[in-house]
């Protein structure tokens, strides 16, 4: 193919491309930053992806990607050179770390998270901090005190939430990778509704050090991309075991790249796959299920042997999340006390609660509040064995629903999302209508293990991405890579390219130029 | 099930130190009783002799080498804090005038 040269055309390419690019000396780590740098300044006022973009810091380290380069040494890693969208959850040294709220407005990290030090380790260069739901509570990037981002596919409508700004980020080519957090859906839905890849990792698997806590048994950070292999790549490089989270797993990472690459060969003869029977039916678009539908007749095609499984308390899930997560987040964000950090108000002689209690309600959205009060609620005396404890025993049950599912079969497939993206403003008043969103993605969470989304077609209805979900067995992430993998280049052979690079509404879109793969 | 009074978010409210407005009360009031009734179908399940589960990842105990590390310097700590003085957070008063 003939080389890109216009800046335009370098933000189309893949992550692995763009690495094999700096990596051979064709190109410089610092002019594939300012090609993204210049696609940011071009469509985020549009978007609203990033919340802040670092522009010395991202071109200071490619720099220093560049010189290293020069000076004969090996990349520093897979990724080294390539730029990246950081979910603004996680802290950065000397760079605003927000949550989305106000009560962090200006708030500038001392130390960075463990992932933060991994991506600077690795060489790959972090453009900003991009948008989410205020603390990572919400499915539509809605809940941000900063203004919402809008879905490149159409600006109208929600890019998913709470990593939202990650998601969009990919699919308006402001960058190739992000990283994101999936609480409850965080990653694998925004990814759906943007027709980007999207991963969980297993609990355990990704540090949770300096990652701003909302609800600490549920979070788990991971990676986003525009292809399967980008986010295996990019799961390499902030995965592993970190001593200073106590939950981290010390265990080699899953081989999830030499599992992508194996996925890309199309060969899945060998493979059981699980439909799961509960993910179907009311509350979902038509035109996500038949697009699920005929991903589930291409992983057949491919050779996967594909059954159903039933797993009865998945239905409960949702429920049992609603508890158990702001319960966790009632607890989590007593830290924002307005005494050592982030935003006080209400001094003029008040006491320390009441000053507290002011900086709380101007610091905190609507969304936080609710959480904060469902989660106190919960975990009250009077309502904590039928609630908090209730919903801990569900986990359970949760959990062994998937361990059944996985004596039958290597990997189970649903939608990822029950809808499209739906439009900016539709859910707002009604929390529960809100929580629907992340049906098929909350069971993930409660038993820790890990889930892939990977963008299966566009609805028929509407013309928005659909993506497909496929759930791995804890620590057994490689299995997911593979089948995702297998699908996503079966998909894009028979589509003629990868779906993201139709995506239309953005000023400056290019036509597809071939595929990227 | 119980439903969710006015009384009530204003209690949790209390609790959470949330200074929420009236205005707020009744938004609150209404929407954490929809959510508290959604989400108490939790108890149509039969789980008395199901252990609950607090954390997907059984671990006990982790601990690592009691090893002196370099932490954050006084004036970092300090560098964001609301009001700092005499190398030291600067709080509100935390007694009441009687006592």
């Amino acid at each position: 193919m003939t080389e890109p040269t216009d800046s335009a055309a370098l933000t189309r390419l893949t992550a692995a491309e763009l690495a094999a690019r700096i990596h051979a000396g064709e190109i410089s780590a610092e002019r594939v930053t300012q090609a993204h740098l210049n696609r940011i300044s071009e469509v985020d006022g549009a978007v609203h992806a990033f919340l802040h973009v670092d522009t010395e810091g991202a071109l200071d380290a490619a720099r220093a990607v560049d010189a290293e380069l020069a000076a004969g040494k090996q990349p520093r890693s897979a990724l080294a050179g390539v730029p990246l969208a950081l979910k603004d959850v996680f802290t950065t040294n000397g760079v605003p770390t927000t949550c989305g709220s106000r009560i962090l407005d200006g708030w500038i990290p001392p130390y960075d998270a463990t992932v933060t030090r991994k991506l600077r380790e690795a060489g790959v260069v972090i453009l900003g901090k991009a948008n989410m739901d205020e603390f990572a509570m919400g499915s539509s990037t809605e809940n941000s005190a900063f203004g919402p981002t809008r879905n490149p596919w159409d600006h109208d409508r929600i890019p998913g939430g709470s990593g939202g700004g990650s998601a969009a980020s990919l699919a308006a080519f402001e960058a190739p990778l992000a990283v994101g957090t999936d609480t409850g859906g965080s990653i694998r839905q925004p990814a759906a509704v943007t027709g980007t890849v999207g991963v969980k990792p297993t609990y355990g698997g990704v540090s949770r050090y300096g990652l701003v806590a909302f609800s600490s048994s549920l979070d788990q950070g991971g990676p986003c991309a525009r292809t399967v292999l980008d986010a295996a790549l990019l799961h390499e490089v902030i995965g592993g075991h970190d001593p200073l989270d106590s939950t981290s797993i010390d265990a080699a990472v899953p081989p999830v790249v030499a599992a992508a690459r194996q996925g890309a060969d199309g060969d899945l003869r060998g493979v059981r796959v699980g439909v799961v029977t509960e993910f179907a039916g009311e509350g979902y678009q038509p035109g996500v299920l038949s697009s699920f539908h005929a991903a589930v007749e291409t992983l057949r095609g491919l050779g996967a042997e594909v059954v159903e499984v039933s797993c009865p308390n998945f239905e409960h899930a949702l429920p049992a999340y609603y508890l158990i997560n702001p319960s966790e987040a009632s607890s989590n964000l007593a830290r924002f006390d307005a005494m050592r950090y982030g935003l006080r108000v209400g001094e003029n002689g008040a006491s320390a609660e009441e000053v507290m209690s002011a900086t709380r309600e101007a610091g905190f959205g609507a969304e936080v509040k609710r959480r904060i009060m469902l989660g106190t609620f919960a975990l009250s005396s009077g309502y904590y064995d039928a609630y908090y404890g209730q919903a801990q025993k569900v986990r359970t049950l949760v959990s062994r629903d998937f361990a059944a599912a996985f004596e039958r079969v290597d990997v189970l497939v649903s939608p990822t999302t029950p809808t499209t993206a739906f439009p900016i403003g539709e859910r707002v008043d009604d929390p529960m209508a809100m929580y629907r969103a992340d049906l098929c993605t909350v069971p993930v969470n409660l038993a820790g293990n890990a889930a892939i989304s990977v963008p299966s077609g566009l609805s028929d209805e509407d013309g928005l991405p659909v993506g497909l979900q496929v759930m791995a067995p804890a620590m057994a992430d490689e299995r997911m890579y593979r089948v995702g993998a297998a699908f996503e280049a079966a998909r894009d052979a028979a589509q003629g390219g990868s779906l993201v690079l139709g995506c239309p509404s953005v000023p400056g879109t290019v036509e597809p130029q071939g595929s990227g793969a | 099930m119980p439903s969710i009074s006015r009384a009530e978010v204003a209690h949790l409210a209390r609790l959470a130190r949330l200074a929420v407005t009236e205005e707020e009360l009744d938004t609150f009031a209404g929407q954490l009783d929809v959510i508290v009734s959604s989400v108490a179908t939790v108890n149509e399940v039969a789980a008395e002799d199901i252990p609950p589960t607090s954390h997907a990842v059984p671990l006990t105990n982790v601990f690592r080498d009691d090893v002196v590390r370099e932490g954050l310097t006084n004036e970092q700590a300090l560098a964001c804090a609301p009001a700092a003085e005499d190398g030291r957070f600067q709080v509100p008063r935390i007694l009441g005038e009687e006592q």
